[in-house]
């Protein structure tokens, strides 16, 4: 966030003048041919700069949704919304973000280097500027030495690694992800996850993060989001306080059962409605 | 493939040889199986089959006027006389495959290039219309595909037309194109490659406004993060989605490109290329003229194919797809 805008902010909104996304009553309810679908609704939320905010909850909770109506995929149907302090259109034309979407969607016909080059490509930044910055960016997720690789090259997690360098490659301050790490097997999540906090701990960048793996939730964040499904909202925020450059061993303690837990309880509940 | 077939030629002579000194019998696979399992001896049996087919078909049906032929001339004759006379006569309903490839050779090879008799010099009469209806086909193709993909409007008030287009028969539409271009003193090459033009757009407008439309969402939505213009999308992710989709139209839009030249050549009663060598050889009842017109058009479609093909591997390559 720039030193403008959060005097923006302060100037706008005293009550969460850190806040880089910041929304209030917010609903989305998608019209369909069976009638309307309330896939969001009374959602209340602040993410902090410097934020790891993971949203969690079954599939058809609006996680997703939530995470694109951040980044302007979605439009809200009602209630407020901004990021950065201007509406999530702005924010977008602004690149004020990077999106990591659940598949790489890495284009096949360029290498990885033109594939993280891709954004500032269309950004229109030089040539020797970009190349430095695919090599940094690259360097961030550990992929030196493939730039010359096409995707097909690459395993799944490599690839997904990739898709992270492409957007982190512009260097915006929020990182929206939406199941980054869904589609690969346990091992390589867990490195992954140790990688990426790394890299949120160097880099100070605010990350919203979906999934639906308690441990990874309660691993990676500062704050948990609970969601249930029909109608899609918040049920519980929780906060947690281990530090940043926490390793893998912390889900052996006692406070990371004890969060675990309260998750678990939480998306229970949220069934226990639906019945 | 070739490769491995090669290797197993290879392999099995060596073997057989081998085998040969020692048991003075063949061992292994027999050279039967070894032909089957590349593709030259699907490709060879195919051929021969074909072969054989040809001659007896032309033996059976230029034997009625042979027949006839013999007996206006009081003439008695033997079955291997009537085989041999029915596959050299001069006009026959059917030619036979050698008749054929004599005439293919005296006017490919043995006439000077510039001679009116020389089907290299209607071919590329052919071919040179051919190839202006193709590329003007392709652009207008493309034009009209980015047109449909990117307006509303356009897609719902041109589709329809495009589709229709081609419900015409062209062999009704030729003529009136000729005339009238004709009319307002268009003539020569250009009056032909607009036939082509009209066949050949039209491969290339469906399978473009296909690929074009091919990136899945979640590219589109990547675009969108990076807030890049319609421009931007288009060259960064439409038009390089929509490249295999572009050569397979093309290889179509080519070939028909080149039946759309030959059909320009038939009304008129044009002077040249391969449509009035058929026109022509049908005129006087020239069949092998017909027939090895024929098969030299065929052949100028395969090497065009080919050409198309092998711009395809080397642009895909360049574009990293798996080899």
């Amino acid at each position: 966030m720039t030193l403008k805008q959060v005097v923006n902010n302060v100037a706008e909104m005293p009550a969460s003048k850190d806040a880089v996304v910041d929304i209030k009553n917010l609903s989305l309810t998608f019209q369909t041919a069976d009638g309307p679908v309330y896939a969001l609704s009374d959602v209340d939320l602040t993410i902090n700069e410097g934020d790891f905010v993971s949203f969690i909850g079954p599939s058809g909770c609006g996680k997703t949704t939530l995470l694109r109506v951040i980044a302007d995929l979605e439009k809200p149907t009602g209630g407020d919304i901004s990021i950065n302090g201007v509406s999530p259109e702005q924010a977008r034309e602004n690149r004020a973000y990077g999106y990591v979407f659940q598949a790489p969607a890495l284009l096949p016909w360029r290498s990885i280097e033109r594939n993280v080059t891709l954004p500032l490509e269309i950004m229109e930044i030089s040539k020797e500027e970009r190349i430095k910055r695919a090599h940094d960016a690259l360097k961030l997720v550990e992929l030196n030495g493939f730039e010359k690789k096409f995707p097909w090259q690459l395993s799944g997690g490599m690839q997904q690694r990739a898709s992270i360098a492409r957007a982190l490659s512009f260097d915006a301050d929020l990182l929206l992800m939406d199941e980054p790490f869904g589609a690969l097997d346990e091992i390589v999540r867990d490195h992954l996850n140790e990688q990426l906090l790394k890299l949120w701990a160097r880099t100070n960048k605010t990350v919203a993060f979906v999934t639906h793996s308690i441990p990874e939730a309660v691993y990676l964040s500062t704050k948990i989001v609970v969601m249930s499904p029909r109608p899609g909202r918040i049920i519980d925020v929780i906060e947690t306080d281990f530090p940043r450059d926490r390793s893998l061993d912390i889900r052996e303690t006692p406070e990371f059962l004890e969060i675990a837990h309260r998750v678990r309880e939480g998306l229970r509940a949220g069934h226990s409605n639906d019945e | 493939m070739r490769i491995g077939f090669a290797k197993v030629c290879a392999r099995g002579t060596a073997m057989t040889s081998n085998t040969a000194t020692m048991t003075g019998s063949l061992a292994g696979p027999s050279i039967w199986s070894r032909m089957m399992a590349g593709q030259t001896g699907p490709v060879c049996v195919v051929l021969i089959a074909l072969f054989v087919l040809w001659y007896v078909g032309a033996v059976f049906m230029n034997a009625p006027t042979q027949i006839d032929k013999y007996n206006r001339a009081d003439q008695t004759w033997t079955t291997s006389q009537l085989i041999e006379d029915t596959l050299a006569q001069e006009r026959p309903i059917l030619p036979a495959p050698h008749q054929v490839a004599q005439e293919m050779y005296k006017t490919i090879f043995a006439t000077k290039i510039t001679s009116k008799r020389s089907l290299v010099y209607h071919s590329w009469v052919t071919l040179s219309s051919t190839l202006l209806g193709f590329g003007i086909g392709t652009i207008l193709g493309i034009v009209l595909a980015v047109g449909i993909v990117h307006v509303m409007t356009l897609e719902k008030s041109l589709m329809p037309w495009v589709i229709s287009s081609q419900t015409i028969p062209i062999l009704a539409i030729a003529p009136m194109i000729i005339v009238v271009l004709g009319a307002i003193g268009i003539k020569g090459v250009v009056p032909k490659a607009v036939i082509s033009t009209y066949l050949c757009f039209f491969p290339v407008t469906i399978s473009m406004v296909k690929g074009l439309r091919s990136p899945q969402v979640i590219q589109l939505d990547l675009m969108r993060t990076y807030n890049a213009s319609k421009w931007q999308t288009f060259w960064q992710l439409r038009l390089p989605s929509a490249m295999p989709y572009l050569f397979a139209s093309l290889k179509v839009a080519i070939a028909i490109s080149l039946v759309g030249a030959i059909v320009g050549e038939l009304p008129t009663g044009a002077q040249a290329g391969l449509g009035a060598r058929l026109l022509a050889g049908s005129y006087y009842g020239q069949t092998i003229q017909i027939w090895s017109a024929l098969l030299t058009a065929a052949f100028v479609a395969a090497m065009m194919v080919v050409i198309v093909g092998w711009f395809e591997r080397r642009v895909l390559a360049r574009m990293g797809v798996k080899s």
